[in-house]
């Protein structure tokens, strides 16, 4: 890569941690990440008001010092509903993709590993699936299993193991062609302990490098989803939510749509420059 | 007659995925809690209605019946009657394909015109501010979620400065431009910052190919190697991509139609999931799929008439 940054005529490779902190982007992800990590786990350290505290004479009030972001329709603080968003919102970055990483891993390194007939059903279950687009397969599940914040995270997971285990078994496939893997096998080792312990480990890299990008999109599809109505439900504050509760009186009342917004792009921002960094510290040097 | 093969093969190919696909939809309703029947004709049904459909989907037969009806209704274009609309599904879906089919392309368009040259400006002036700026402003632009480039671009352009209707379709082709502007552009901003990082790669990596080496040593001008040589190669990637990114796309033109207002296929996809009209979701994401994997078949022939490597083996 003509763009790697480390001078050959250094005496020693610089450890991982030193090349992270050379790339800005990388570090401003990590900051607006912690920082959003610590808004969820505590919100009312940050939050001025309670989120669903109603103030009948406070109501659509514009931004100013008492309320930052202006109140609702219902005169709730929305600076302190965009923070208490923040614990909904990165819990779906992590609950919506993880369990879609764990059924992708193990049934992508399964099929790779032994290939046949079941790997032959699962080149099927792919192409059919992925036919779909990502969103009409989401919102239709959801249509059956009702709206709301658990069958999303159901319905996102059944679509979205299948991008996790295709390109697991594609990288347990491309590492099984090592000698080591051989060796394991001429050892006498078991199927799963050259999977799990030798092949597994090797492979995962660029799973958990898609695994950031794919929660920057699960925040986006999920507040997606809040916007929809079929994601999380009001009064519950999550930002897509309070980007449609402020939908009818963006004209009047532009505020209440506006903040929720940039929260989201902040985050995803976030997230992505992590996985961008990722991509480019975890790639094999040579 | 080579291509035509091509084609009869990629067609033969996509029946067992197709199989699978109606599974899936076949699936979908079977989940619902309760008697499908009654989901199926809604809560106002009659006790006639009932039977009808029972009898109609073999809810009495074993499952496997079942299954082998809904296909072969479904071939035969017959995918029930919609409870919301009171017709058939399949005239409701061709009545708003057009719309969505007009939304998309459009929008398809204007991020070509938008991605393209801002990834030659990048690629050329690679590491400098110019590619810096473009791909940090890209880079926000896909944290953005559809809907709300959406409402931000409705607020501003439509509300405020009234400069574009706030919703609806228009009639006639230049007015479908007009009213269809905005959703276009919001799904192309979206659509643009997809293709941007993947057109520029595309492009330095033809810029350092030799076959452009060769032709700058042969004293080619500037105009004709990236007329040429870049701008071929990088449409085939940009097609590719493009193809590739379909599904995106079409989850881009749902929202943005809820958004917007556009009587299309993606807005009355939502519209029957809160009347639980679960024929029209079914053939809703039957067409989505339809639709899919068309653009899919498409790019690849596409892709084989411009690059001669690929031509149809």
């Amino acid at each position: 890569m003509s763009d790697t940054a480390v001078s050959s005529s250094a005496p020693t490779r610089p450890s991982r941690l030193q090349l992270a902190l050379g790339k800005p982007g990388f570090l401003l992800g990590c900051v607006i990440i912690g920082f959003s990590a610590l808004l969820a786990l505590m919100p009312h350290v940050f939050a001025p008001y309670d989120p669903n505290f109603i103030d009948y004479v406070a109501i659509r009030k514009p931004p100013s010092w008492e309320h930052p972001f202006g109140t609702d329709s219902l005169g709730r603080d929305s600076f302190s509903r965009v923070i208490h968003a923040y614990r909904v919102n990165m819990q779906m970055a992590i609950l919506a993709t993880v369990f879609a990483l764990v059924i992708g891993v193990i049934v992508g390194a399964l099929v790779g590993y032994y290939r046949g007939i079941a790997d032959m059903i699962f080149g099927r279950v792919v192409d059919a699936i992925i036919t779909f687009p990502f969103l009409v397969l989401v919102i239709a599940v959801v249509a059956v299993l009702g709206p709301g914040l658990v069958n999303m995270y159901i319905a996102i997971t059944l679509v979205g193991w299948v991008y996790y285990a295709r390109l697991m078994r594609a990288e347990i496939i491309a590492q099984m062609g090592n000698d080591y893997s051989d060796a394991g096998l001429v050892m006498g080792y078991s199927d799963r302990r050259i999977i799990f312990r030798h092949l597994l480990p090797n492979a995962i890299t660029p799973v958990l490098i898609y695994w950031m990008t794919d929660m920057a999109l699960a925040i986006l599809l999920g507040s997606s989803l809040g916007y929809l109505g079929l994601g999380a439900q009001p009064p519950q504050a999550e930002w897509g939510v309070l980007i449609a509760e402020g939908r009818n009186f963006i004209t009047t009342a532009w505020w209440l749509s506006l903040m929720p917004g940039i929260a989201i792009v902040l985050t995803g921002l976030g997230f992505s420059l992590i996985g961008d960094g990722l991509a480019d510290l975890l790639r094999p040097r040579g | 007659m080579a291509t035509l093969q091509y084609i009869l093969k990629r067609l033969t190919l996509m029946i067992p995925t197709f199989l699978l696909v109606m599974v899936i939809i076949f699936l979908l309703v079977r989940f619902l809690p309760g008697d499908p029947a009654l989901a199926i004709a809604g809560d106002r049904a009659s006790d006639a209605d009932l039977a009808a459909i029972r009898d109609r989907l073999g809810l009495n037969e074993p499952t496997w019946v079942q299954f082998w009806l809904f296909l072969t209704n479904t071939v035969q274009g017959d995918l029930g009657t919609s409870i919301l609309m009171r017709t058939e599904v399949l005239d409701v879906v061709l009545q708003r394909l057009p719309t969505t089919a007009f939304l998309t392309v459009y929008a398809v368009g204007l991020s070509v015109l938008i991605a393209g040259p801002m990834a030659f400006v990048a690629a050329l002036n690679r590491g400098r501010w110019p590619d810096t700026v473009i791909r940090t402003v890209f880079q926000v632009g896909l944290s953005m979620p559809v809907f709300y480039i959406g409402l931000v671009l409705l607020t501003f352009l439509a509300a405020q400065l009234r400069w574009f209707p706030v919703g609806g379709y228009g009639e006639g082709f230049v007015s479908h431009l007009y009213h269809l502007f905005l959703p276009a552009f919001t799904v192309a901003l979206y659509t643009s910052a997809i293709i941007l990082r993947n057109l520029r790669s595309a492009i330095i990596e033809v810029l350092d190919a030799e076959y452009v080496q060769f032709a700058r040593a042969k004293g080619l001008p500037n105009r004709m190697i990236l007329g040429r040589h870049v701008l071929r190669n990088a449409l085939i990637s940009t097609v590719t991509l493009l193809g590739l990114s379909i599904g995106n796309l079409m989850s881009g033109t749902l929202v943005t139609e809820t958004v917007f207002a556009v009587p299309g296929l993606g807005r009355l996809m939502l519209e029957a999931i809160f009347a639980r009209d679960y024929p029209l979701i079914q053939g809703l994401t039957l067409t989505f799929a339809v639709l899919v994997s068309l653009v899919f078949l498409l790019t690849d022939l596409f892709q084989s008439s411009l690059d001669p490597r690929m031509r149809l083996s």
